[in-house]
């Protein structure tokens, strides 16, 4: 594809941003800021997974996703701001999401270790649990305070804090995977995953194109609830002391 | 008389987390607290009578002082244990979705024992039909809930009871019936129960001994019995 291509693509932007400017709704900044953003970004991507593909040494690729754990972990810690030291432990969840399920699709030869495999399959995986882990301390603080009734009578009975906040925690764990189970079940009824475009684009043909994201499906599944359980049971905790009281 | 409780100078005070501003609660409370009393507390609400309740079962920790139940720091009691040892009583009668039986056998369950009395003895005790024992706990009325709750906080066998303005939410044949179960505990199975209830009327018939608190202190005290 040629850069002229993509400076026509571009200008569909820009005509967007006339119609906001004209019709005074205020788009344009966020449009202009998001479009210049998302280009430079995918553009040094771009030429760094080359630089890597081209390499082809296993710990260029290591070191890229652990940069994609640290970048995933700060951006989900955004939203755990009232819950103290808590980026560790989405370095930690995030990092053993990735890890458990590409260890299984390289162990198992589903995938071969090089890096055109690894760095997007990883980037997907990634990205989801990223998302769950957000999603997790979004909901446990709402989840703990909206029931606190309820876990003053459990505590009062003699319930430890993990007992006296398992339903609080299995709301959370719940909706964090929605989005997950939500696109299982209508995936492919309403749109083709972009893994599966990009391959059908890419000329692979559409069945084996689907077992690609079939597999991929699975792992970010196994990922997602990984992770979200990783983090929820570690962030129920910050709203107990060791006494078993609650905080909020 | 032994003493259950025994407060020397206890204090309470919480730190807004946002402003870090600090708020005293509780100011140096020392009290004793027989065994086999009825102690009632009253006082104008925000005057610390509730916060007073969570220190002695340790859902919420003395800032200052010390609290000894039975001769021991209640710091250094096993907690869950504890709570097991004194039973709480709040304001609204919380059910779990379920049946009585289940709500009943809530505290045993936790730690995985079987209560010393059966479910019948339980519901008896608290002047309900075991017949209801099958019955949806949150379709039973205000006045019948609470009673539910009373039989759950039993089930723990607990020695003391805290019992946190119980009747405040129930109409008033309710909130009787609820004072002479309370009465009974006291009388026949020798129970400690500490009531805070903004009731004067109700804290004069059921204490042996009443505090008035107010800004968290005590300033007053009558002895009825």
């Amino acid at each position: 594809m040629s850069y002229m291509s993509l400076l026509w693509a571009l200008s569909f932007v820009l005509v967007a941003v006339v119609i906001s400017f004209k019709e005074n709704l205020g788009l344009e900044r966020d449009l202009l800021i998001g479009t210049v953003r998302a280009f430079v970004q995918l553009m040094v991507i771009g030429y760094v997974l080359k630089i890597i593909f081209d390499l082809e040494k296993w710990p260029y690729t290591v070191l890229m996703l652990l940069f994609m754990v640290l970048v995933a972990a700060r951006n989900a810690e955004k939203r755990g701001r009232s819950i103290q030291h808590v980026f560790p432990v989405l370095l930690l969840a995030i990092g053993a999401g990735e890890f458990v399920t590409l260890s299984m699709m390289l162990g198992l030869r589903i995938i071969p270790f090089q890096p055109k495999y690894v760095i997007p399959i990883s980037g997907m995986i990634i990205g989801n649990a990223m998302v769950a882990s957000a999603l997790t301390l979004n909901r446990i603080q709402a989840e703990i305070e909206s029931r606190r009734e309820e876990i003053l009578v459990l505590l009062a009975l003699g319930a430890t804090a993990r007992q006296a906040s398992g339903s609080s925690l299995q709301a959370t764990l719940k909706s964090a995977l929605i989005p997950t189970v939500d696109s299982m079940k209508t995936v492919g009824l309403v749109q083709l995953p972009g893994m599966m475009t990009g391959l059908i684009i890419g000329g692979t043909s559409p069945v084996e194109a689907v077992k690609y994201q079939v597999l991929v499906m699975f792992m970010l599944t196994a990922a997602v609830a990984l992770t979200s359980m990783v983090v929820g049971f570690f962030a129920y905790r910050k709203f107990f002391t060791p006494r078993h009281q609650l905080i909020v | 008389m032994e003493n259950k409780y025994v407060l020397e100078n206890v204090c309470y005070t919480v730190t807004d987390p946002k402003s870090g501003e600090k708020r005293e609660i509780l100011h140096d409370i020392s009290l004793l607290i027989p065994d086999r009393q009825v102690l009632t507390i009253t006082g104008p609400s925000g005057s610390g009578k509730s916060s007073l309740l969570f220190l002695l079962n340790l859902m919420r920790d003395a800032t200052g002082g010390r609290i000894l139940l039975d001769g021991h720091d209640i710091r250094s009691l096993n907690v869950l244990e504890l709570r097991r040892k004194v039973g709480m009583v709040f304001q609204r009668p919380y059910m779990f979705k379920g049946s009585v039986e289940y709500n009943v056998l809530l505290g045993p369950n936790l730690r995985g024992a079987r209560p010393d009395r059966t479910t019948d003895e339980l519901l008896q005790m608290v002047g309900l039909d075991p017949h209801m024992l099958q019955q949806e706990a949150t379709s039973l009325s205000g006045g019948e809930q609470q009673r539910v709750t009373l039989a759950r906080t039993l089930a723990n066998e607990p020695e003391i009871l805290l019992l946190d303005e119980v009747t405040a939410s129930l109409d008033h044949a309710s909130a009787l019936y609820i004072e002479s179960l309370i009465a009974r505990l006291n009388r026949e199975h020798g129970m400690t129960i500490i009531w805070v209830t903004h009731d004067l009327g109700q804290a004069r018939r059921a204490g042996h001994r009443r505090l008035e608190m107010v800004e968290g202190r005590i300033v007053g005290e009558e002895v009825l019995r």
